[in-house]
């Protein structure tokens, strides 16, 4: 709570920059626009304009500033026309009962979210098997631990339209299948470092005491180690479904998939509607919200039960 | 066949001698800790090259790693152009101009604690959010050429980077920074000899995450345009007119580039911040 008037104030900032640099990203557009309604603009014609500094342009045409507030393609919208274009795209949608129609923010998101919680699913599986293994076996350690880390190195972008070519020939349809995927494959590694760190954090004396109980490798395995090892995997869980959301929007970006956010930024871009872009991009990022924050209070739950203290 | 049996003859092979090698007494020397993953990458590649040998599998689904090598000799100019393009120009500016930022940020913001405690939410928020989306945004704000991927690699890499070090400015303790005092030290000099090298592991980590963040974002941002070279541009042209090998051979680049550059910044880590527990044990 400490915390909410600084974070605030912050926020603040950043809007606030944000409106003020509206208006010189905007300048030349605002100019063109106006100049085509007929209005007097100093210089006249747009190729005039291009070597004169968007300061000059200000002072000279401070009568048109407000309208880069209001451009139908802005360079840069404004948070105001952000917020419209989102609500157009949800809200508008669900009031009108077309809450899942083919324009709707909540469609496209809703498909981003079944890609990402698949991949959530299958690397967060692969990761704490690969960290068991790990734990367990030598050969797993010295083998696989590097080839983790290199894979981590590879740029996964690269190998996006790859894997997308490969499944179609394989003869899967389904757009699915790629993108969780490559979400997976981001999302396994913090999963798996985390989980091979939770894995061996009891001490040794607590595997000891166990041994004294005579306690044969499973037991010692789903008593302590497994229960020791929650509070790890919560915390590389969080970032785990951050990194597939990430690879679900990079897997739809140059794709040409038709539906998804990161479609929706494809498409904006290809038709030239930026405003539909910034929904998409912020849609995104609520998205990422809501999930991280929903696997915190499963944490915090969870951690509670289990009777650690924080 | 033959190929086919081949392969799986030498993974067995393979992983029984891996299973030896690590179970064996001399583990621990360096020899072997490279040995054993390298034999691993080893088998995989041979795994791969037998199967796509042996079952006959088209080029245009999966060229066999040779044929990848070979692809890789034969056009090392165009690879050469690309990795420039890319990594020179985009990834590694960008990741230059990020990294410096966020750490000036980080040090100007770290004077005040009202400031800290609004931004490190709001920064630590945006690093888990998908920043690539802005690509084509960034690409239409700075044209076609190197200046937009770079762009890209900046936003990319300044989040984690800034969470990181104002994190890292915060780790020194009390009883610390009062010796400091007594030895009458000032503010920069806290900060020269106690501050900054206490974040150091901290920054470091955070510049390994963005090493791998600046090769996505400059990668991502050319299939939103870019003049006719370039790694993500060749991909996606590639991907198109079925140049399915000269596809693999950028990426075979690309993994060599991101791991030989978070493996520099692995070793500057390791030379920098030598005295901590993490890298003595």
């Amino acid at each position: 709570m400490r915390n909410v008037v600084p974070v605030l104030t912050v926020l603040a900032i950043i809007v606030g920059v944000w409106w003020a640099a509206v208006a010189p990203m905007n300048m030349r557009a605002a100019l063109d626009v106006a100049e085509r309604a007929g209005d007097t603009v100093v210089p006249e014609g747009s190729v005039q304009r291009r070597d004169i500094s968007v300061l000059t342009l200000m002072a000279n045409n401070a009568q048109h500033i407000a309208s880069g507030y209001s451009l139908k393609r802005p360079r840069l919208p404004t948070p105001t026309q952000v917020g419209a274009e989102l609500w157009k795209t949800t809200g508008a949608m669900v009031m009108r009962g077309r809450a899942f129609s083919k324009r709707s923010l909540i469609y496209h998101g809703w498909i981003t979210l079944q890609s990402t919680l698949w991949g959530f699913l299958l690397g967060t599986t692969l990761g704490i098997l690969g960290a068991v293994a790990i734990v367990y076996s030598r050969v797993a350690n010295m083998s696989l631990m590097p080839w983790a880390v290199i894979s981590q190195t590879i740029p996964i972008v690269a190998l996006a339209p790859m894997i997308i070519v490969l499944s179609n020939q394989l003869g899967i349809q389904e757009r699915i299948v790629p993108k969780a995927i490559i979400a997976a494959y981001l999302c396994y590694f913090p999963v798996l470092v985390s989980m091979v760190k939770g894995l061996r954090s009891p001490a040794a004396s607590e595997l000891d005491l166990l041994k004294t109980y005579s306690a044969g490798g499973l037991q010692s395995f789903f008593k302590l180690r497994l229960p020791a090892s929650v509070p790890f995997l919560f915390t590389s869980l969080k970032v785990g479904i951050a990194a597939a959301l990430v690879g679900t929007i990079v897997g739809e970006l140059p794709t040409g998939a038709i539906s998804g956010l990161g479609a929706r930024i494809l498409i904006g871009d290809q038709f030239g509607t930026p405003l539909a872009i910034w929904a998409a991009l912020f849609a995104a990022a609520i998205l990422a919200g809501v999930l991280v924050t929903l696997l915190d209070v499963v944490q915090r739950i969870t951690l509670f039960k289990m009777g650690f203290r924080s | 066949m033959i190929w086919l049996v081949g392969a799986l003859v030498f993974w067995v092979v393979a992983w029984a001698l891996n299973i030896r090698l690590a179970n064996s007494s001399r583990a621990d020397t360096i020899a072997l800790r490279v040995a054993v993953p390298v034999l691993f990458g080893v088998t995989l590649l041979v795994l791969w090259e037998g199967l796509v040998r042996g079952l006959g599998v088209s080029q245009v689904i999966l060229p066999a790693p040779s044929q990848i090598g070979s692809t890789i000799i034969n056009s090392t100019e165009t690879l050469w152009t690309d990795f420039n393009q890319t990594v020179l120009k985009g990834a590694l500016r960008g990741f230059v101009i990020g990294a410096l930022a966020a750490f000036a940020t980080a040090i100007m913001i770290d004077r005040s604690s009202f400031l800290t405690r609004g931004l490190l939410p709001i920064g630590n928020f945006v690093a888990a959010l998908p920043i690539v989306g802005i690509a084509p945004i960034l690409v239409n704000w700075f044209g076609f050429d190197w200046q937009s991927k770079a762009a890209v690699v900046v936003v990319m890499v300044f989040f984690p980077v800034l969470v990181n070090t104002v994190q890292g400015l915060r780790e020194t303790d009390k009883m610390q920074q009062d010796l400091m005092r007594t030895y009458a030290a000032g503010y920069l000099q806290t900060l020269l000899k106690l501050r900054l090298p206490a974040a150091m592991p901290f920054v470091f980590n955070g510049l390994k995450i963005a090493t791998t963040l600046a090769l996505i974002g400059a990668i991502v941002a050319e299939y939103f345009g870019s003049p006719t070279r370039g790694m993500g541009f060749r991909i996606s042209t590639g991907v198109g007119s079925l140049d399915i090998d000269l596809v693999w051979a950028e990426i075979a680049v690309a993994a060599l580039a991101g791991t030989f550059f978070y493996g520099l910044v692995a070793w500057l880590e390791k030379r920098v911040t030598f005295w901590h527990p993490s890298q003595t044990g």
